[in-house]
């Protein structure tokens, strides 16, 4: 089956999400589609999808033209999206879930699961899914969950499956695997769009590749004629550089020290268990790990949002196990938090009160009868803007009206702006456009250079690669490997098996 | 505490983000247009609500003259109106605060009981003070009262999660009783009086009425810069002050208040104790500006319209204070309306209920009325 969307425009009031696009979807061909956050991707699969119309232009699909009034009319028509974020009852086996919304009913509405069972095997084996349909979605892995929503859209006999940033919750060994299911998709005539910001994923999986860029299509091309450079830049509209720029790391003294920290969660099952490692001054040290193996744990106990059932902590030399956030900041920690939007700014806020948001109470905004000085607040945060380059045409605006890189950067403005001697960021670059990772990792570089230690949690294998001074690696709650990476000369693959769980990684240098 | 922040000079390109900017059209559209806008459609509603209960127009007509005409017609309709609103105002401000802080605070009807309950006993019984000493300490025992009080509710909520909408719900039942039973006690209780009801507020413990000299009948009182002075207060605390910033960024992200250090438990004690001392002045104003004397009852549900009222008010100081004359007016103009064109007093209740219905419903005023604003509906994105 192939789709074609032609001219089509989307405008939501004066913000034009889609302009003018063109895009052909083809029978047994992967489309790579690429594109920052915000560039108008979703807005574009959602208009195939039926749940938005769109202003102007039209589908055809197989040169027919067709309208979509609704949410289910793009699925009726063989066009099925698989979302980043999974939607699935967790408490349902793997068939229930499939069948869930279009049960093969007998008489009398007596749900047929034996036939839905038999169904999702075939599907299984003619794709070769391996997914065990009588086992209850709570007890999969990630990887798997996420062929369950593959299994629903084939189940629905779609034609053209939707990925939408499929590999994110994926170790780099489940990617391999993934991409296989995805060639076996293609090769049965399937037409799959691969939407993702991952520029050597995109190059690996694809058959063509199509750039968005605020709601334009900004190139096309051929992958084997592209590079990652090439295609970063029509992403962005100018030149990016990938390699972090930095000088090999000159580790001083002790920073963060952790010793058999171990946390338990609410069932008493170990979810930090003895861990123990330093940071020291002027390094950078990443953790790298599949999302869920502890690293948000390990971060709250670090920033003290969380306590310890056991372990100690030590802060340049002081016992800091019992410390409030409030004094752990004074003492100079910054933490850039994990999800900016949970935990990391107040949306209706202002820029500048985001920017005070755990500040306010410095000395240096200190005024009479516990008020604020606000005008030095503000000009704390334009300064801050000016020097983070967050884009806005005034601090007043809410924080919430930025784009997500200008948010991260002001989230980052505000934590690295301050005098600071450990830095711990979590998924420092998140969400964010490449243009501003780019810029957040130089300046993370620079705090290490400052003399700061840097503390670097993050899924994005990239990042913890290209950042990092050494790596530790965290698997169920406990640190299972450690790699030197001075140069750049972690192994990769062998970070990646320990992300998995592979015992053996290489002892300390 | 030390400081961590360097002062910093500003280049030009900083200067450029201190400008202001402008609140936005849409902005004004939800913190005025709509609430004008509700207000027109219950009017229209109730107008409709009086036809269908076999009202004639000419009656109808007659009834929103007089409920203009008694709210804001004449110098005694507006002493009406502002008098009705101080209570109002007072208790909506701390329930604004609340919403705020991110606690649903029902309580205000027990607060403000407990409040002016405390304003009458201090009032009565320490004679001897001079006025305005015996006044102004006795408004002090209604807001310490009605502070203390709404701290059961904070303190639980902070050591125990009980839910506050809960907690306040019983307290307010409790506090009913309470005051049936303090009504009752030979202390408290008028001499050669059987029913329950409080010896007066010596003249020295009232707040002075501002206009007898005009007409004695005009009611309205020194309570008035109480109001005026909690707005001011209220909205420094929440906008200006370290407390009200971690008030605020605890109501509107939770975790981000605990990322930045604030302790929860504590600013929910904080806030329902500010709210509880408002609702607790709003009582005691009511008692030593209008009716002398506390009684079962007598707070007359203003603990419940101020939860309309600091909604209506988008829980800004200066959105209360406006609220609230609009429904201290509806409320003398309702009283006129009833005079003059017989139509019952609880028509005003149905056209305050209505107003609320069409505030918290913003996307059904904006297909109402398209063409008061720049988008009919607000797009997905």
């Amino acid at each position: 089956m192939d789709v074609e969307l032609r001219g089509i425009t989307k405008r939501f009031g004066p913000v034009v999400a889609n302009d003018n696009v063109n895009l052909t979807i083809r029978g047994g061909e992967v489309l790579g589609l690429l594109g920052e956050n915000g560039a108008g991707k979703s807005t574009m699969m959602n208009i195939l999808s039926g749940l938005y119309s769109p202003d102007e232009g039209e589908i055809l699909i197989d040169g027919k033209p067709v309208v979509f009034e609704g949410p289910g009319d793009g699925i009726e028509a063989g066009i099925g999206m698989v979302h980043q974020h999974f939607m699935l009852v967790p408490v349902f086996t793997v068939a229930e879930n499939v069948v869930l919304g279009v049960e093969p009913t007998g008489r009398l509405g007596y749900l047929d699961l034996k036939k839905a069972r038999a169904q999702v095997d075939e599907i299984n084996k003619k794709y070769g899914l391996r997914v065990p349909a009588d086992e209850l979605i709570e007890n999969l892995p990630v990887g798997i969950q996420q062929r369950v929503e593959i299994l629903k859209v084939l189940f629905r006999e779609a034609d053209v499956l939707i990925l939408d940033e499929p590999t994110a919750v994926l170790t780099p060994q489940e990617v391999e695997e993934f991409f296989g299911i995805v060639s076996a998709l293609r090769d049965s005539g399937k037409a799959i769009v691969f939407i993702t910001h991952k520029l050597h994923e995109i190059l690996a999986i694809s058959d063509r590749i199509s750039v968005l860029r605020q709601g334009a299509i900004t190139g096309e091309g051929d992958p084997k004629e592209l590079d990652e450079e090439k295609l970063a830049e029509m992403m962005v509209g100018r030149h990016v550089s990938f390699a972090v720029d930095k000088a090999p790391a000159q580790p001083g003294e002790e920073m963060l020290t952790l010793d058999g920290v171990t946390v338990l969660d609410d069932a008493d099952e170990k979810v930090l268990n003895g861990v123990s490692f330093t940071v020291r001054s002027g390094e950078i040290l990443g953790i790298a790990g599949v999302q869920g193996n502890g690293q948000t744990e390990l971060v709250e106990v670090i920033t003290g949002l969380a306590r310890q059932n056991a372990g100690k902590l030590t802060f340049a030399g002081e016992d800091i196990s019992h410390a409030s956030v409030r004094d752990r900041h004074f003492r100079g920690m910054a933490h850039i938090p994990e999800d900016r939007h949970r935990m990391g700014m107040v949306d209706s806020f202002n820029i500048a009160e985001n920017m005070a948001l755990n500040s306010y109470y410095d000395e240096a905004y200190a005024a009479p009868f516990g008020s604020i000085n606000w005008p030095r607040v503000h000009e704390t945060a334009a300064a801050f803007c000016v020097d983070f380059d967050v884009r806005t045409p005034s601090v007043f605006l809410p924080g919430g009206s930025l784009s997500g890189g200008n948010q991260q950067k002001m989230v980052v403005a505000r934590e690295l702006e301050r005098q600071t001697r450990l830095v711990v960021a979590s998924q420092p670059t998140r969400g964010v456009d490449v243009g501003s990772i780019e810029y957040i990792h130089k300046r993370l570089v620079e705090s290490r250079d400052e003399g700061d230690g840097v503390l670097i949690v993050s899924s994005e294998l990239d990042e913890i690669m290209g950042l990092s001074d050494r790596i530790l690696v965290m698997f169920e709650g406990r640190i299972v490997a450690e790699f030197d990476n001075t140069g750049g000369k972690a192994d990769r693959n062998q970070v990646g098996l320990a992300m998995a769980g592979a015992t053996g990684g290489e002892a300390a240098a | 505490m030390t400081s961590t922040i360097a002062k910093r000079e500003l280049d030009d390109a900083g200067r450029k983000l201190l400008v202001r900017a402008t609140q936005g059209r849409e902005n004004f559209e939800d913190l005025v247009i709509v609430p004008i806008f509700a207000v027109v459609a219950a009017l229209v509603l109730g107008a409709l609500i009086m036809l269908a209960t076999g009202v004639d127009i000419a009656t109808i007509g007659k009834s929103f003259v007089a409920l203009a005409v008694g709210s804001f017609g004449s110098l005694n309709a507006v002493s009406e109106t502002l008098t009705a609103a101080i209570p109002l105002v007072l208790a909506g401000l701390g329930l604004g605060l609340g919403f705020r802080a991110g606690l649903f605070n029902i309580g205000a009807e027990g607060q403000l009981l407990m409040g002016g309950m405390a304003a009458a006993i201090f009032s009565f019984s320490f004679p001897g003070l001079p006025f305005p000493v015996l006044m102004l300490l006795s408004l002090t025992a209604g807001a310490v009262i009605g502070a203390l009080y709404a701290s059961i509710a904070g303190i639980l909520k902070a050591t125990t999660g009980a839910h506050e909408v809960i907690s306040t719900i019983m307290l307010n039942l409790t506090s009913f009783q309470i005051l049936v039973y303090l009504l009752r006690q030979p202390y408290i209780q008028k001499e050669g009086r059987s029913d329950p009801i409080s010896k007066s507020v010596p003249d020295a413990g009232r707040l002075p009425q501002l206009l007898d000299w005009i007409d004695p009948n005009m009611r309205l009182h020194a309570g008035l810069f109480l109001m005026l002075i909690a707005v001011a207060f209220v909205w420094w605390l929440l906008f200006r002050s370290k407390i009200g910033f971690a008030f605020r960024a605890s109501g509107a992200n939770p975790d981000a208040a605990r990322y930045a250090g604030m302790k929860s438990g504590l600013i929910v004690v904080a806030a329902m104790a500010t709210a509880g001392a408002l609702a607790g002045l709003a009582g005691a104003a009511q008692v030593q500006g209008v009716l002398g004397r506390a009684s079962p009852g007598f707070s007359a549900g203003i603990g419940f319209d101020a939860i309309a009222l600091a909604l209506l008010g988008r829980s800004h100081p200066v959105g209360i204070l406006f609220a609230g004359i609009l429904f201290g007016g509806l409320e003398a103009g309702g009283r006129q309306m009833q005079v003059d064109a017989g139509v019952s007093i609880d028509l005003i209740a149905i056209i305050q209920a209505l107003i609320i219905v069409f505030i918290a419903a913003p996307l059904l005023v904006r297909a109402i009325f398209p063409w008061g604003f720049t988008r009919a509906t607000k797009g997905g994105k």
